[in-house]
């Protein structure tokens, strides 16, 4: 057996150059072995390819209406069947992932810039900026949210933007709360008072330390959200405060559906396994991130 | 230039106990309680004390990372108790801090060069070039090498991290140093290439050190004076060499009785230290220290003694000597 010694024993195996590993490729090689992690990234990179593509893709246009092949069963020409108007619901089930995505993502994204906002202010300046951000998170989250977000849609009209609007300001607490507790821990880290032993201003701590200190938690909960918010929108689509006809939206095309179902339930069943499979491939997607971003897993 | 570089005066840090449905204040944890001494150029004061004495709180107070309940500390001939947060955080050029855990002292999302840029760039020294050249030669300086700037802090050992923390500590070229126990997380081995870097910086850039530690042998190896702290109160100070040969305050011998020597044959009829701390909230009347006194006479239990020089150059705050005086 051959033992190579090593030759320079002030630094043992590591080669004399740069070889960083940032917190952030460690979170990716371990999300990356995480096969159920890479399951639902696929299903969610599957939906954003069709939602960029379905033009493309899609057979017909979303309101091609074909009176004379109402209620049609999935067949080889149409696979997932026509609906009451005689269009082709796998075209309308492809463009449904545009609005679907969309509206997740851009709700998303609203509830978590306001909420790490405020989350972050209420977190690190405490006393009465904490009292005055967490009560009116409290008071959001006394109302259930499905409650909350009708009431939303009620005062400002039902169309698809409001719906959005109305689903992003009822996240908007889930996300502040979040980061107001990971903000607390963190600013009792030892790096944030050596930054300000540094002399720095409150504004570079807060944006360049403890900002990026507290994000992991935000970003499993920004993937998990976009899944709830698909749901959420759906479920005002259904209830007939979201999307307009004749907008493919999923949980509008579930609602339409609804008198069909004993005749013709492939009308339901289509947009709703898109729904769920989309919802299914966030969750997934973001129970990976939570184990490759969380540091108790981790330590 | 005056030989003091530091002066503190009667510093004190009450903690409010809050209590009752309306949490009122019921009570305070004295954590820092009239504590007073002057630190002179270029040399380095030691505080040593058991877990919980005060002595961190004390160095932390001195940078106003936590605010004084009261006294003053004058740096370099300026009040720091009396500046606004802006005149404040430009002292911090000239008094920096290294830190007890050098796992938790350093940014993990940022590379080493950020952790070290980043004092030079809050105070505005050098454009970017010159930063940059800077962070390779600290890093030289503290025993690393360039290529370790790309590198992140879980990269590196507990060792290795804490000369970073000594790095980032010098970066601004700073008149002081308050080093919070900054060798008792680390391995014993490494502990004395840490204190023999700090000596070596010292000599090399004209530091004048705070070095704070619950181990005497560490303190004796570095200190040119050192202060006793018990309960949130000065003790004894001296040299360092007169408090090792010549303690004067009952707990000081028997802090110097409990240091362990590897030395079977020796016997044990050392001052050992019995009993618990005293709750901080609730601390004996008189002395502090008299619940645990060998040579506790009656003053002691309702009187407070002073710190007062018995000696030259020799402060306790004991009733044993007072006759002396």
């Amino acid at each position: 057996m051959e033992v190579s010694l090593n030759k320079n024993p002030q630094t043992p195996n590591l080669p004399e150059e740069d070889n960083a590993v940032s917190p952030w490729i460690e979170a990716w090689r371990s999300f990356r072995r995480n096969k159920l992690a890479i399951i639902g990234t696929c299903i969610v990179l599957f939906f954003i390819m069709i939602a960029i593509f379905a033009p493309y893709i899609a057979p017909s246009g979303i309101n091609e209406q074909v009176m004379a092949k109402r209620l049609l069963p999935p067949s080889s020409e149409h696979w997932f069947g026509t609906d009451d108007f005689g269009r082709d619901i796998f075209s309308r089930v492809l463009y449904g992932a545009r609005i679907s995505l969309w509206v997740g993502f851009l709700s998303v994204m609203g509830s978590l810039v306001v909420g790490t906002l405020l989350g972050i202010l209420a977190g690190y300046y405490g006393r009465w900026v904490d009292t005055i951000i967490s009560r009116t998170f409290d008071i959001m989250l006394a109302f259930p949210s499905i409650l909350l977000a009708i009431a939303i849609v009620a005062v400002l009209g039902p169309s698809l933007r409001n719906a959005l609007i109305a689903i992003a300001i009822i996240n908007i607490p889930n996300f502040g709360r979040l980061i107001r507790s990971k903000v607390l821990s963190v600013k009792q880290e030892e790096y944030i008072i050596a930054a300000r032993g540094i002399g720095m201003k409150n504004s570079r701590i807060l944006f360049k330390h403890v900002l990026p200190n507290s994000m992991a938690p935000v970003i499993v909960q920004g993937t998990l959200a976009i899944a709830t918010a698909i749901i959420e929108a759906a479920a005002l689509s259904f209830l007939g405060l979201g999307a307009e006809a004749p907008n493919p939206e999923w949980g509008k095309m579930l609602s339409d559906a609804r008198p069909l179902l004993t005749q013709a339930p492939w009308t339901m069943f289509f947009p709703g396994i898109a729904i769920m499979l989309t919802v299914l491939g966030f969750n997934l997607m973001g129970d990976g991130l939570r184990d490759a971003l969380d540091p108790r897993m981790k330590n | 230039m005056s030989k003091v570089l530091l002066k503190v005066e009667n510093l004190k840090k009450y903690f409010p106990i809050t209590g009752g449905i309306f949490s009122k204040k019921i009570g305070d944890v004295k954590a820092v309680d009239d504590v007073s001494f002057f630190v002179k150029r270029g040399e380095t004061l030691g505080i040593v004390g058991e877990s919980g004495c005060g002595k961190s709180t004390t160095g932390r107070m001195l940078m106003r990372l936590i605010e004084p309940t009261e006294g003053s500390v004058i740096f370099d001939g300026k009040e720091l108790t009396e500046l606004n947060d802006t005149e404040m955080r430009i002292i911090r050029k000239d008094v920096q801090m290294v830190y007890q855990d050098p796992y938790a002292s350093l940014n993990p999302r940022h590379t080493v060069e950020q952790i070290l840029e980043e004092p030079l760039i809050v105070h505005g020294m050098g454009d970017k070039q010159e930063r940059r050249k800077r962070v390779k030669e600290m890093l030289e300086v503290v025993g690393l090498s360039g290529y370790h700037a790309k590198r992140y802090p879980h990269q590196f050992s507990g060792g290795q991290r804490q000369r970073i923390g000594i790095a980032r500590a010098l970066m601004t070229k700073p008149k002081l140093i308050i080093a919070d126990e900054p060798v008792s997380a680390l391995d014993v081995s490494i502990q004395s290439q840490v204190l023999n870097l700090l000596e070596d910086l010292q000599a090399e850039f004209g530091l004048t050190y705070i070095f704070i530690a619950h181990d005497l042998g560490v303190v004796k190896h570095i200190s040119d004076r050192v202060g006793v702290m018990y309960l949130g109160r000065l003790v004894e100070i001296t040299t360092s060499s007169k408090l090792y040969e010549h303690p004067l305050h009952p707990y000081t011998e028997a802090l110097l009785g409990s240091v362990p020597i590897p030395d079977p044959t020796v016997s044990l009829d050392r001052e050992i230290l019995t009993g618990d701390l005293p709750n901080p909230a609730d601390p004996p009347q008189g002395c502090a220290f008299h619940t645990r006194c060998k040579k506790c006479m009656d003053i002691c239990k309702i009187e407070r003694p002073q710190l007062a020089e018995i000696e030259p150059d020799h402060y306790a705050a004991c009733h044993l000597y007072e006759q002396s005086i």
